[in-house]
Order: C-alpha cells, then structure tokens, then sequence
C-alpha cells in the first residue's frame, strides 16, 4: 500500500474490479517517490472521482461536476507552492467542464489533471459518456452509440494535446499497465506547466462485463480507439523540484 | 502590510472604481472575474490597482470558473473576490452553493441588471431572490444591500470581515446605476478606523505534512445518507439563526409611530427616504424603513418599525422581490401592505411622495385609521 493511502479510509469504496483503485495506487506510489505529502493538493470531481475524497493523507477538497480545474486554478495561481491534482472521469473533464479544461490548458494553468476514462458515466448509473464507443451499449443508448446521432467518442488527450500551451505534458496511459503509468504521473506531477493524463480505465459494474470480457475490453478495445503513450512533453527540459 | 490609503481621503470616484479600492483596501489578494455588464469597470480598475499593489487579476472563461476560482483562493488562505451581474450571476450561483454547503468566506459583488434573462444591462432589482436564497440551498449567506458611493465602500469592507469571521459566502449587493454614478466619497484605511476585514487562514496546504504533523484537511460537499446531512444542516441552521440576530441591520426614521411607512432598499431607499422627510415637513407622519441585510433580513425591527402603521408602502424595483420579505416578516400583522413595482426601472422620490399622498387620501387607510 502506498504511505500516502490514508489506512483509516480502507476498505475503499469502489466496486469490485473498478479502475479507479489501480490509478490511486500510481498516484500514491507517485507521491511517495516524489516525496511530495505535504505539498500535494488532491481535487476531485463528482462521480466516482468523488469517492476518492478521504483516499489519501493529503489535503483534499471535493467539488462539483466539471469544476475540479476551476477551483485548483484558483488555488494555485496563490499558492504556487503548492501542487495540485484534479482528479476528475471523462464526463467531468470532456463534457460539462470542457472549457474549463480547454481554457487551463490554453492559459497554461500548472494542474496536473488526471482524467479517469471508463467510457460511462459510471455512478449516475450507466450512461453515454463522451468517451462511449460506436456501437457500446448504455442506459442512454440502450441500442448501441449510434456516430450518426451522437457522434464519435471524444479524443480529450489529442484535443488537448493541441490546444495546451507549449510546455505541456499530455499523456494516455492505462490502468492495464500500471509501471507505465506510474511514469506518467510523476512526469505529469514534475511538470511545471499544464499537464493531462487521461487513464484507460474498468467499469465492469455498468459495462455488465466479467473479469475476463472486462481486461479483454481495457487491453484491447479502448486502446484501438485511444492510443495509448505520451502525446507532448513540451516542457521536457523543466522540472519541478 | 502596509495601508494603501493612508489615514482619509476624499475621492471622486464611481461606484464600480468604489468597489475596487475597498476590496485592495480590505487586502483582497486577488479578483478572479468574467466581464458582463455593468460590472466590468470594477475588473478594469483593479487589475490597475492590482499591477500597482502586487494584488492578482486573472480573467477566467466564465462566471463558473470565476466563482469556483475565488473559493480556490479562499481554501489557500488569501482574500479574494469577484463581481457579477444578472445572467452572470445565474452561472455564479452555482459555486455559492458550494461556499454555502462548506462555508467558504468569498466576497461577491452583484450589480444588478435587468432580468429575466438578458433583458438590459442597466439596473434593476431583480436579483435579491438569487442573491439571498440562489442555487440549491438554504441560504446561508450575508446579503448587504447598499444605497450609495460610500456604502458601497463600507459594506466591501465590511463584507471580507463577516466572511472571514463567521466563514460564509457575503454578498455586497448593488445594481447599475450605483456601479456607473460617479461621486464624492471618502476612502479610508480600515485597520485606523477600527473597521474588521477578516484575517485569512488556509483551509488546504496549511502547515504541516498530513497524516504525518496534523491529521488532512479532507473538504467535501457530498453526504452519503440523509441522516448525514440533516446533522449537517441542522448544525448550520442553527448558526445561521443565532448569527442572524447579530449581524441584521436596518435604518429607519420616524418609526414606529408613521402612519405610512415607506419600505425600499438599495438606491431605491434614497428616494424612499426623502419622500418621507417632504411629507414629514408637511407634518405628515411618513416612517421610512430600509433592511440593509436582506439577508439575514431584519424582520423583529421591521415589525417594530411598522406598529400602529395604517399603510406599509413597498417600493421596488423588481416585481415583488423585497414584497415577499416584507411579508414574510410582518405575517401576523394586521397592517396592510401596497406594493410600488417597477421592475427595472428606477424610482425617483417624487413618484413615492405620490404614491404616499394617495395612500394619505384613500379610502384604505381612512378605514384602516377608524380601526
């Protein structure tokens, strides 16, 4: 376990074979190798993400949908010693805080955001997220995502990838494979500049999937339609210390 | 830190320049706004006074991020405020609620426009409904409603002291004429004239490492159960309630004792008060009563205010907005109320002198005077 996971808040609270789980574990092995508990400021948005409000030994405030960048936005424009992570799913960051995201990574807002894609909205109960892939079944698109009526899953990671100042860091990774994530997130964390790690992630509770359909899907298919590895690493040559 | 007016000093100034210097004299480290108008003089003037004053300015991309931003500020323990109006300060609610539900001390400066919707960019008072019980909430919030240049600067001042004393979203309500109006006021240093704004603390990234020093800060607006809420709010209401009596403030002249009593606020109440005092020079007994917090709102004085009254006169610029408080607080009370709306409009005192000279003449009150 990592030394950040705030021991008095486990059991954790999602569902069995959830991917959030696996993306706190990087995040705190992350923090522990930075060394970075007391300068950590943990945000998280509503939906799953907001679970994780009591996760860790840091810091941490919970707000509303979407407003997660906004609000550590304004905290570390006045406190720049701080480092601050918002910790949102894709509803959150592509759908009705998009131009919140937009706008941060345009202003080159130094928040490191982390985007859990399931491709659901997962705790309002099954619907389409903006992430939902042609032809995946929700509760909103009992029939399959129909492209011609709803259009194509959203591409956050490239999106932002153009948009972003030119010291970024974006990055797709998976909770699949954990290592390579692991190696984002502290890149993401060190970067000076506004970075993105959007993570692959598992809902077998609304993808109504057992253990092995539920890998087949986050090894095989998301990653067709979200390349995984890093997608700008413009600050490269400036690390926070 | 050094004061950035020394002692007093008299300025010519508009409303909306006002607001700025009170939040740079109050400390505000830093304004996150969004233009709409009529408050966007106060972003063009601070981000001046920011450059001169080592204060911060940052235009966000809407009035959501410049709400949720100011509590980002707050919750790392500086001052910080914004400014909003009509369908700005719809989008704005949204983060109030969130300073609501987890009593974050952030100053919101409203200058009212006309609604619903777009409608005009000029004044009205049609947004003391949001102000004082927008978003989901209960209300749990400060609203002072001022009438004029100087209020406008006390009541700044004041608000960043009550938001950061009793930790709770403060309003300081104006509307456009009093952003635009320009006019001598006099500005002073807050810490020599005995004035409190506030004393800033971090509510995240305080010192100290978490689960190591000091147990986290773990900030959450999201209950489980409802029992779980309910203690919540039944502990905030009853804050709410007991810091009501404290902090609800009201003006009044010759009342009780009027035989009318004019009620108004903001700008409004300039000419409420001065239709009052022409009929009082008439020898005519016409009260005048102005809740300066419309929230909490001063209703044990109002009731005192408006005993042995024939007539209550409720002047507005909106369409019964101030009505439904006055009401509220007089429920029980026998004496009748007369609304004057203009909803968007504003009101000069000659159309209140009117209004209460027919009041004087009718057939209402003549019967309402034989008991």
């Amino acid at each position: 376990m990592p030394k950040v996971w705030r021991r008095e808040s486990k059991p954790h609270k999602f569902c069995p074979g959830c991917g959030h789980p696996l993306l706190l574990k990087a995040l705190g092995e992350a923090v522990d190798d930075l060394g970075w508990q007391g300068r950590v400021i943990f945000g998280c948005d509503i939906g799953c993400s907001l679970l994780a409000w009591d996760f860790f030994d840091l810091d941490s405030v919970q707000t509303h949908h979407g407003r997660t960048i906004p609000v550590l936005v304004g905290l570390k424009r006045v406190r720049p010693d701080l480092v601050t992570v918002a910790y949102m799913g894709d509803g959150g960051a592509y759908a009705i805080g998009a131009h919140h995201l937009i706008s941060a990574a345009s202003r080159d807002e130094a928040v490191c955001t982390l985007v859990v894609n399931n491709a659901v909205y997962a705790m309002t109960g099954g619907q389409m997220a903006p992430t939902t892939l042609p032809g995946q079944k929700t509760e909103t698109t009992p029939f399959g995502r129909d492209p011609a009526w709803t259009g194509l899953p959203l591409k956050g990671a490239e999106m932002v990838a153009a948009v972003s100042a030119p010291g970024a860091y974006v990055a797709r990774g998976t909770v699949a494979n954990l290592r390579q994530l692991k190696r984002y997130l502290i890149r993401a964390l060190q970067n000076p500049h506004f970075s993105l790690v959007e993570v692959l992630s598992s809902c077998p509770t609304n993808w109504r999937t057992n253990a092995a359909e539920t890998w087949e899907w986050i090894e095989k298919v998301m990653p067709q339609h979200y390349p995984l590895g890093e997608l700008k690493d413009g600050g490269s040559e400036e690390t926070e210390t | 830190m050094q004061p950035v007016i020394e002692g007093t000093r008299r300025a010519f100034l508009t409303g909306n320049e006002v607001v700025a210097w009170a939040a740079l004299a109050a400390g505000a480290e830093v304004m996150y706004g969004y233009p709409i108008t009529p408050q966007n003089e106060i972003m063009h003037h601070w981000s001046r006074l920011a450059a001169r004053y080592g204060r911060k300015f940052l235009q966000t991309e809407d009035e959501l991020s410049a709400g949720y931003a100011t509590l980002g500020a707050v919750l790392g323990g500086v001052k910080a405020f914004t400014a909003t109006a009509g369908p700005g300060h719809v989008l704005m609610q949204e983060p109030l609620a969130m300073a609501e539900m987890m009593a974050l001390p952030i100053v919101v400066v409203i200058t009212q426009r006309g609604g619903p919707s777009t409608a005009t960019v000029i004044y009205s008072q049609q947004e003391v409904n949001m102000a004082c019980f927008g978003g989901n909430g209960e209300g749990f919030r400060l609203v002072y409603s001022v009438d004029g240049l100087q209020e406008l600067f006390n009541y700044t001042l004041k608000a960043f002291g009550m938001a950061w004393r009793y930790r709770l979203p403060v309003f300081v309500l104006g509307d456009g004429y009093q952003a635009k109006m320009r006019g001598a006021v006099t500005l002073y240093d807050p810490a020599t004239a005995g004035v409190e704004t506030g004393e800033a603390k971090p509510l995240l990234g305080g010192p100290g490492v978490p689960g190591k020093e000091r147990p986290p800060a773990h900030l959450r607006n999201t209950y489980n159960l409802e029992e779980e809420l309910l203690a919540v709010l039944q502990e905030k209401a009853a804050f709410f309630d007991a810091l009501s009596e404290r902090v609800a403030e009201h003006e009044q002249e010759a009342a009780p004792g009027a035989k009318v009593l004019l009620v108004a606020h903001g700008i409004v109440a300039s000419a409420a008060r001065a239709a009052g005092r022409r009929w009082r020079q008439r020898g005519e007994a016409v009260g005048f009563f102005r809740p300066i917090t419309l929230r909490p709102f001063p209703a044990r004085a109002l009731v005192r205010a408006a005993e042995g009254a024939a007539a209550v006169l409720v002047a507005e610029s909106a369409y019964g907005q101030l009505e439904r408080l006055v009401r509220t607080a007089l429920y029980g009370s026998q004496v009748p109320i007369y609304p004057y709306q203009r909803p968007g409009m504003g009101i000069t005192p000659e159309e209140l002198e009117e209004e209460v000279g027919k009041l004087l003449a009718g057939r209402d009150l003549a019967r309402a005077a034989e008991g």
